[in-house]
Parts: C-alpha cells; sequence; structure tokens
C-alpha cells in the first residue's frame, strides 16, 4: 500500500504511543505544580517572615536551587540519590525534582506578593485580634495569590515546557515518545517534531489565556 | 575531590564551551529581541501580528524541541554541529522572553517622550534609539538579568545534542567515573559561579530601584 510518509507517522499504533506519552507529561505536570505549590507557599512565608537564622538559612538554599539547571536537579535525583541509597522510580524521581526546582521558583513568586501587600493590612488585622496565623491565612495570603495568579501561571508554562528534559533520564513522556517514533524512520522527524510543538503550544497558550483573563480581572 | 583533580581538564572545557553558548545566545537573544519588541509596539500592523507570533511561538514551546528541530531537521539542510544547533536554539528560545521584558520596558516609558522626541523632529527610529530604548531598558534590566540567568541555566539543553557543554561533558565524567554524586555536585558548583554572583546583583538591583521609585 502506497501512503504518504507524514501520514505514516500517525497510523493508530503511533497516535496511541504518543497519547500515552502527553498523558505522563500531563501526569507529571499536575502532581509537580500541586506539590510545588504547597511547598513553594511554605517556603515563601518562611522567607517573608524573616525568622532569625532561619529564614535567611531557607533564602540562601532557596537561592541555590533556583540559580541550578532544571536538567542538573533531574539527573541528580536519578543517578546521584541511589548512591546515598534513595531508589526512586523514574516517573517519582521527575516529580520530585520538578517539584524542587519549582518550589523554589514559586517561592520567590509568593514572597513578592506578599511583600506587596500594604502592611497596612497586617496591622489592621492584628489591631482587630486575629492572631499572626489568621491574619496571614484569611487577610494577607488571599490579596497576595490574587497578585501571584498571572506570575503562577507562567511559570506553570515553564513546568509543562520543562517536563521535556525528563526525556533524558528516559521518562516516557511525550517528547522522549516522538523520539522513539523518528527514530523509527528519519522522514517521521519533522512531522513529529511539527505535531510535539503543536501539541505543547496548544497546552501552554490555552494556560497563557487563563493567565491574561486572571490579569484582565483581578488587577 | 580527586574526581575533580583526575577529571579538571574536562569540566573546566565543558565550562568554558558553556560560557561560549551563554555569551552567544546572549548578544543574539539582546539583538533580536529587541527587535521583536520594537516591531511589538510599532504602528504597522504586520509587524505588531509578526512581533506577537514570533514570541508567543518561541515562549510557549520546549527549548529541546526547538533545538532537535535545529539538530535533526534544520542541519540537513544547512550543515550545523551540536554546539551550534544549540547555541541558536538557545538564542531564539530567549530572545522571545527578552521581547516581553524589552516591549514591557518600553510601555513602562510615558508616551510623552515618544511625542516629545518626534515634536522636535526625530524620527520614530531615531526617537527609540536615542530617548525612549536607554530609559526602556534600565527599567528592564533586573528582568533582562533574571532572563540571563534562565538562559545560562537552559544552556545545559547542549547536553541532548552532543554540545560539548558543562552538562554534556558531565555527563561523560560521571559515566566514566560511576561516582555521579560527586559529579554532579561540582557541575552545580560550576553553574552556580556564573548564577549565583548575578541572582544576588539583581535582588539588590530590584531593590535599589525600588527605593529610587
Amino acid at each position: 500500500m502506497v501512503t504518504l510518509g507524514i501520514f505514516d507517522a500517525f497510523n493508530g499504533d503511533n497516535v496511541n504511543y504518543l497519547l500515552g506519552g502527553l498523558g505522563i507529561t500531563v501526569g507529571v505536570s499536575i502532581i509537580s505544580v500541586v506539590l510545588s505549590l504547597l511547598a513553594g507557599s511554605i517556603i515563601g512565608i518562611i522567607q517573608f517572615e524573616k525568622i532569625p537564622y532561619f529564614s535567611t538559612f531557607v533564602a540562601t538554599i532557596n537561592n541555590i536551587i533556583r540559580n541550578l539547571p532544571l536538567l542538573l536537579i533531574i539527573f541528580f535525583v536519578y543517578f546521584a540519590l541511589p548512591r546515598l541509597g534513595v531508589h526512586l522510580p523514574i516517573f517519582w524521581a521527575t516529580v520530585i525534582a520538578m517539584s524542587t526546582f519549582e518550589s523554589a521558583m514559586l517561592a520567590e513568586i509568593v514572597r513578592g506578593g506578599l511583600e506587596s501587600v500594604d502592611r497596612g493590612q497586617f496591622e489592621g488585622a492584628r489591631a482587630n485580634g486575629l492572631t499572626n496565623g489568621q491574619t496571614m491565612f484569611y487577610i494577607v495570603l488571599p490579596q497576595a495569590y490574587k497578585k501571584m495568579i498571572p506570575p503562577i501561571i507562567s511559570q506553570l508554562i515553564s513546568l509543562v515546557k520543562d517536563t521535556s528534559l525528563a526525556s533524558g533520564i528516559v521518562l516516557a513522556e511525550l517528547t522522549y515518545r516522538g523520539q522513539i517514533v523518528y527514530a523509527q524512520n528519519t522522514t517521521y522527524i519533522v512531522p513529529i517534531l511539527v505535531v510535539l510543538t503543536l501539541v505543547y503550544f496548544l497546552l501552554n497558550y490555552g494556560l497563557s489565556l487563563i493567565a491574561k483573563w486572571f490579569d484582565r480581572h483581578l488587577a | 575531590m580527586t574526581l575533580l583533580q583526575h577529571y579538571w581538564p574536562v569540566f573546566i572545557q565543558g565550562f568554558g564551551y558553556t560560557l561560549l553558548a551563554s555569551f552567544i545566545a546572549l548578544v543574539g537573544s539582546l539583538i533580536l529581541g529587541t527587535l521583536f519588541a520594537i516591531m511589538q509596539v510599532s504602528s504597522m500592523k504586520w509587524a505588531r501580528v509578526f512581533g506577537d507570533v514570533y514570541v508567543q511561538i518561541f515562549r510557549n514551546i520546549p527549548l529541546l524541541i526547538i533545538t532537535l528541530f535545529l539538530y535533526l531537521a534544520v542541519a540537513k539542510v544547512i550543515k550545523m554541529t551540536g554546539f551550534m544547533a544549540g547555541t541558536i536554539g538557545l538564542m531564539l528560545y530567549t530572545s522571545a522572553f527578552v521581547a516581553e521584558s524589552v516591549r514591557a520596558g518600553i510601555l513602562s516609558i510615558d508616551n510623552g517622550q515618544m511625542e516629545g522626541a518626534r515634536a522636535n523632529g526625530l524620527s520614530f527610529n531615531q526617537a527609540m534609539r536615542y530617548i525612549v530604548l536607554p530609559q526602556a531598558f534600565r527599567v528592564a534590566l533586573p528582568s533582562l538579568g533574571n532572563q540571563f540567568i534562565n538562559l545560562v541555566k537552559n544552556s545545559s539543553i547542549l547536553a541532548f545534542v552532543g554540545g560539548l557543554d558543562l552538562m554534556y561533558q558531565g555527563n561523560m565524567v560521571a559515566a566514566t567515573s560511576f561516582d555521579t554524586f560527586t559529579t554532579y555536585i561540582i557541575i552545580g558548583v560550576f553553574y552556580l559561579v556564573i548564577t549565583l554572583p548575578l541572582s544576588y546583583y539583581i535582588q539588590y538591583l530590584e531593590r535599589h530601584l525600588k527605593r529610587k521609585a
């Protein structure tokens, strides 16, 4: 049967295989987002609260992680931690590496957001008898999050793109599966890369539209 | 430390390639990014559309895909090494983010500056070059600094296409020495030598600018 190479690259088997990869990409992204939002908020609040020594210590560690390449962190978690006896399955190694890196990035956003909330809000809440924790949780954080939503979404876009780096440790996410498909036949290279571009673009452009919407409706 | 003694030329070579790629991509992305930022704010519709489309595409796809495209598809037509493909990919990718920073900088400059310059007989290009851009760059400096840090970190992508950079050479050392733990710590320190001082300087710059405002 004569078929065009371009369409051959997308026969049923390959499409299913790629869709499975997309599932892993989305799965890693969602779990990492949730974990890094939680950890990033805690780290950001610790830095903001300026607890003697502890905050400086946390800020230094955070700065170090933020300034390392994510690829290095992924390789470290997957290839170096086993030497310390920590063996992680590839999916979880990726999730842990991505969450570590992203929470360091998000902590900066959270800290910046908290600093942008007017001091009077703290003072007013404290004067009304709320405890420090209540002030943070009910008064300051909700206002700060409003300002943080657009930069947080841009960070999520980076996260989705960065999952492609996990192909370096052979996690079978979308990019890696694309590489496997065009390894069968070199004429598949261009069509596969074009389709990967489209898929990532649509995912992230959608996210960036959400960011724009929030920007317009919250600011 | 015996690892460092044994393999230091490899690390230094990788570090050199990382610095070289970062420098070329930095200069290239500053030029390209500024051009696209000007296009985005220009009065010509085709330029605005072209600038927007470029920035949206390159911001929203993974750098790895851009690099693989250059290395596997474009390199079939135009001969290039992994180092070149990686550096050009890095430059194209970063230029989209530079364009965003510079555009925000230009928009933060009061419109009166452009109008005043035009009223004094400068052309759009002259007004942009001598009046608006210098002020815009000052505003954009902290965010451009952050983009540069990202660029240095992202240069590790060269490892995927045999780009001889720090990450690539480091992986080689890890594979031959079997001491993955020490190797990756050493690579990390090399990256931090470039990124950490820069990051503290940007934090200082941001505080300084905020106090002035």
